[in-house]
C-alpha cells in the first residue's frame, strides 16, 4: 500500500473500531479525496484528483468510457489500492455494480444478508427485498430473476447494510429502457428514505440530471466540470431547464446538439 | 407498365439493363416470389423415439444369439447370450457374484476415498494459497504424466500382492483428476463475484466458504466423474494382481477354464457398476448444482 493513504476499512475484527470511525465521520464528509493519482503503467488514469461528498448528498459522475470514473469508484470501494494520495471513505458503504453479481449458488434472500454479522436474518432480508419490490422472489435462485429483478436484489443487498455511502457503478446500463426508468425512480425513492450519500457512476446524462444533487464530469482523469442541480424533485425531463442542463453537460462531454 | 416488368424481373433475379432505373425510384414491388414454410408436424408419426433407439442394441444381441445358435460363433470364442444369462443366474444363485461385486466395489470406493482426499486436499492448498501453488502444483503436474498402470511392478514390490497394491493403484489414479479439476475450479471462480464478496465485507475465510468453494463445486464434480472412471479402470488392472476375491478373481478363474460366459458376465458387471456409480454422481450434481443457469434437468 502506498504511503500517506488513510483508509477506513471494514474488516470483521475491526468492528468495534469501525463504530468509532463512523461516529467521527458523521458531520464530516462521507468521502474526502485529496491528490489521488492512479497509474496503469505509464498512463495516469486519475490525476491529482480531489473530491468531497457530503453525508446524504447524491453525486453523479459522468464521463465517456475509459475516462477513469469506474477506477475512481473501485478505489472508493477499496477494490483497488495501488494508489497515491489521501482517500477517506465512510466505513459503512455498499456497492451495486453494473452486473448484479449475485452469488448464483445462494437463494436470493441469502444473497441479501451475505456478509452481515451474526446469523442469517431472514426477516431482515425479506424486508429489504420488499422495499425494492421483490419480496416474493426471496426463495428462488438468482438464475430465475429477470435482469431488473436481479438489479433490485443487488440494491437490496446494498441497502440492507444501512450504508453511509452507496456506490453505484452504472447500475442501470444493462437494463432495457422501460426497466431502467422504473429502477431510476426506485433509486430516487430509496435515497429519499435512507438519506445515504450516493456516488452514481454513469454515462447517461439524463439519468445524472434526473437523480443527482451535483453532477461531476470527468475527462482525462480529472474532474473537468461540476454542475449543481437546483431543480426540485421529482424532476421533469421535458422541462426547459432540464434541457438546458443536459445540453450543457453534453457539451462538456463533447457532444454538441443542434438548438 | 415498364415498372411492372422491372419488378417482376428482379423478383426472378434478372435485372434487365433497360429497367434498372426503375428499381431505385421507390416503386412498390408487386408479385414477389414467395414460398410457403411447411410446418413440421408436432407429433412424429410412427415408432416412438425410445423404441427406435432401443432397436439397435436389441438387434446386436439378436445377431449374437443367432450366430452362436448356428455355430458360427464357437463357444470357446464367445458364449452366446443364452449361456451368459444362465451362468449369471447360476453365479447369483450361489452368491458368488454378489460376493465378488461387493469386494470389488469396496476396493474401488476405499481407493477413491484415499486418492480423492489426497487430491482434494492438495488442490485446496495449491488453489487457495500462493505458497501451496508454488510447492505443490509443479510436482503434481510432473507426477501425473506417469501412467499409473506402469507403477504396478513398483507397487507390488512396495506393498506385496495383497489388497494394498490394488487400493494404492486406484488411489493413485483417482487423486490426479480430482486435483486438476478442483484446482482449476478454484482458480476459475468468477473474479467479479470475489470482488462483490469483498465489498460485502466477507473475511478471507468467509470468502472461501461462501464464494470460492461453491464456485469450484461444478468442476470438482467433473473431477469426481473422471476419478470414478479411472477408479474402475485401475480396479480392472489391479485385480489382475493375484486376486483371491472380487470380479477380477472370478475372471481369472474363468480364463483358466475357458469359461467365456463367466468372463462376459464379469464384463457386464463391470459396466453395470460403472453405470451405477455414474448415476450416483449425476444425482449428486442434480442436487448440488440446481442453482446453475446451465442446468437443464429437473
Amino acid at each position: 500500500m502506498a504511503t500517506g493513504v488513510q483508509r477506513n476499512l471494514i474488516t470483521p475484527e475491526q468492528t468495534g473500531e469501525h463504530q468509532v470511525q463512523q461516529r467521527q465521520l458523521r458531520g464530516a464528509q462521507a468521502v474526502r479525496v485529496r491528490g489521488l493519482t492512479r497509474r496503469f503503467g505509464e498512463r495516469e488514469v486519475l490525476k491529482d484528483l480531489d473530491l468531497d461528498i457530503a453525508p446524504g448528498e447524491f453525486v453523479a459522475l459522468l464521463g465517456a468510457s475509459g475516462c477513469g470514473k469506474s477506477t475512481l469508484l473501485r478505489i472508493l470501494a477499496n477494490l483497488d489500492r495501488e494508489i497515491s494520495g489521501t482517500v477517506d471513505v465512510a466505513a459503512r458503504r455498499a456497492v451495486a455494480f453494473q452486473a448484479p453479481r449475485l452469488m448464483p449458488w445462494k437463494k436470493v434472500w441469502h444473497n441479501v444478508v451475505l456478509g452481515l454479522p451474526g446469523r442469517q436474518d431472514r426477516t431482515k432480508a425479506i424486508a429489504a427485498l420488499e422495499e425494492v419490490g421483490i419480496g416474493h422472489r426471496a426463495d428462488v435462485w438468482p438464475k430465475v430473476l429477470s435482469g431488473g429483478e436481479a438489479q433490485r436484489a443487488s440494491l437490496a443487498r446494498a441497502l440492507v447494510r444501512e450504508p453511509d455511502l452507496l456506490l453505484l457503478d452504472e447500475p442501470f446500463a444493462a437494463l432495457d429502457a422501460l426497466t431502467r426508468i422504473k429502477a431510476q425512480s426506485l433509486v430516487a425513492e430509496l435515497w429519499q428514505r435512507h438519506r445515504c450519500a450516493v456516488l452514481l457512476v454513469t454515462h447517461d446524462v439524463e439519468e445524472a440530471v434526473l437523480l443527482a444533487d451535483r453532477v461531476l464530469v470527468m475527462k482525462d482523469g480529472v474532474l473537468a466540470h461540476e454542475e449543481t442541480i437546483a431543480m426540485s424533485r421529482p424532476r421533469n425531463v421535458a422541462s426547459a431547464q432540464f434541457g438546458r442542463i443536459r445540453a450543457n453537460l453534453l457539451g462538456w462531454l463533447g457532444v454538441h446538439q443542434p438548438h | 407498365m415498364t415498372d411492372d416488368i422491372a419488378v417482376i424481373n428482379t423478383a426472378f433475379g434478372q435485372v434487365a439493363a433497360s429497367n434498372t432505373g426503375a428499381i431505385g425510384t421507390g416503386a412498390r414491388r408487386q408479385g414477389i416470389l414467395r414460398e410457403r414454410i411447411k410446418p413440421v408436424s408436432v407429433s412424429t408419426k410412427g415408432v416412438p423415439r425410445w423404441l427406435r433407439r432401443a432397436s439397435g442394441p436389441v438387434l446386436v444381441v439378436l445377431a449374437w444369439h443367432l450366430a452362436s445358435v448356428t455355430g458360427l460363433l464357437p463357444k470357446e470364442v464367445l458364449a452366446g447370450p443364452a449361456t451368459v444369462f444362465s451362468s449369471a443366474a447360476n453365479l447369483i444363485a450361489t452368491g458368488e457374484l454378489q460376493q465378488a461385486m461387493w469386494v470389488s466395489l469396496m476396493r474401488a470406493l476405499v481407493g477413491l476415498a484415499i486418492g480423492g482426499s489426497v487430491g482434494v486436499t492438495l488442490a485446496l492448498c495449491a488453489g487457495l494459497f500462493r505458497l501451496g501453488e508454488d510447492l505443490i502444483d509443479a510436482t503434481v503436474q510432473m507426477l501425473r504424466t506417469v501412467p499409473n498402470v506402469a507403477l504396478i511392478p513398483l507397487l507390488i514390490i512396495w506393498f506385496g500382492i495383497g489388497e494394498a497394491p490394488k487400493i494404492a493403484l486406484i488411489a493413485l489414479g483417482t487423486a490426479f483428476p480430482l486435483y486438476l479439476n478442483v484446482y482449476a475450479g478454484i482458480r476459475n471462480v468468477d473474479s467479479t463475484l470475489i470482488e462483490a464478496g469483498r465489498t460485502l465485507g466477507l473475511s478471507r475465510a468467509a470468502l472461501i466458504w461462501h464464494v470460492i468453494l461453491p464456485g469450484a463445486l461444478p468442476n470438482a464434480l467433473v473431477g469426481l466423474r473422471y476419478s470414478l472412471g479411472i477408479a474402475w479402470l485401475a480396479l480392472v488392472f489391479g485385480e489382475q494382481i493375484n486376486a483371491t476375491a472380487g470380479i477380477g478373481y472370478l475372471m481369472a478363474n474363468a480364463r483358466e477354464f475357458f469359461q467365456t460366459d463367466v468372463i462376459v458376465v464379469c464384463l457386464v458387471v463391470y459396466a453395470l457398476l460403472g453405470l451405477a456409480v455414474d448415476f450416483t454422481v449425476r444425482t449428486l450434481e442434480k442436487v448440488l448444482l440446481s442453482w446453475r443457469p446451465a442446468f437443464s434437468g429437473t
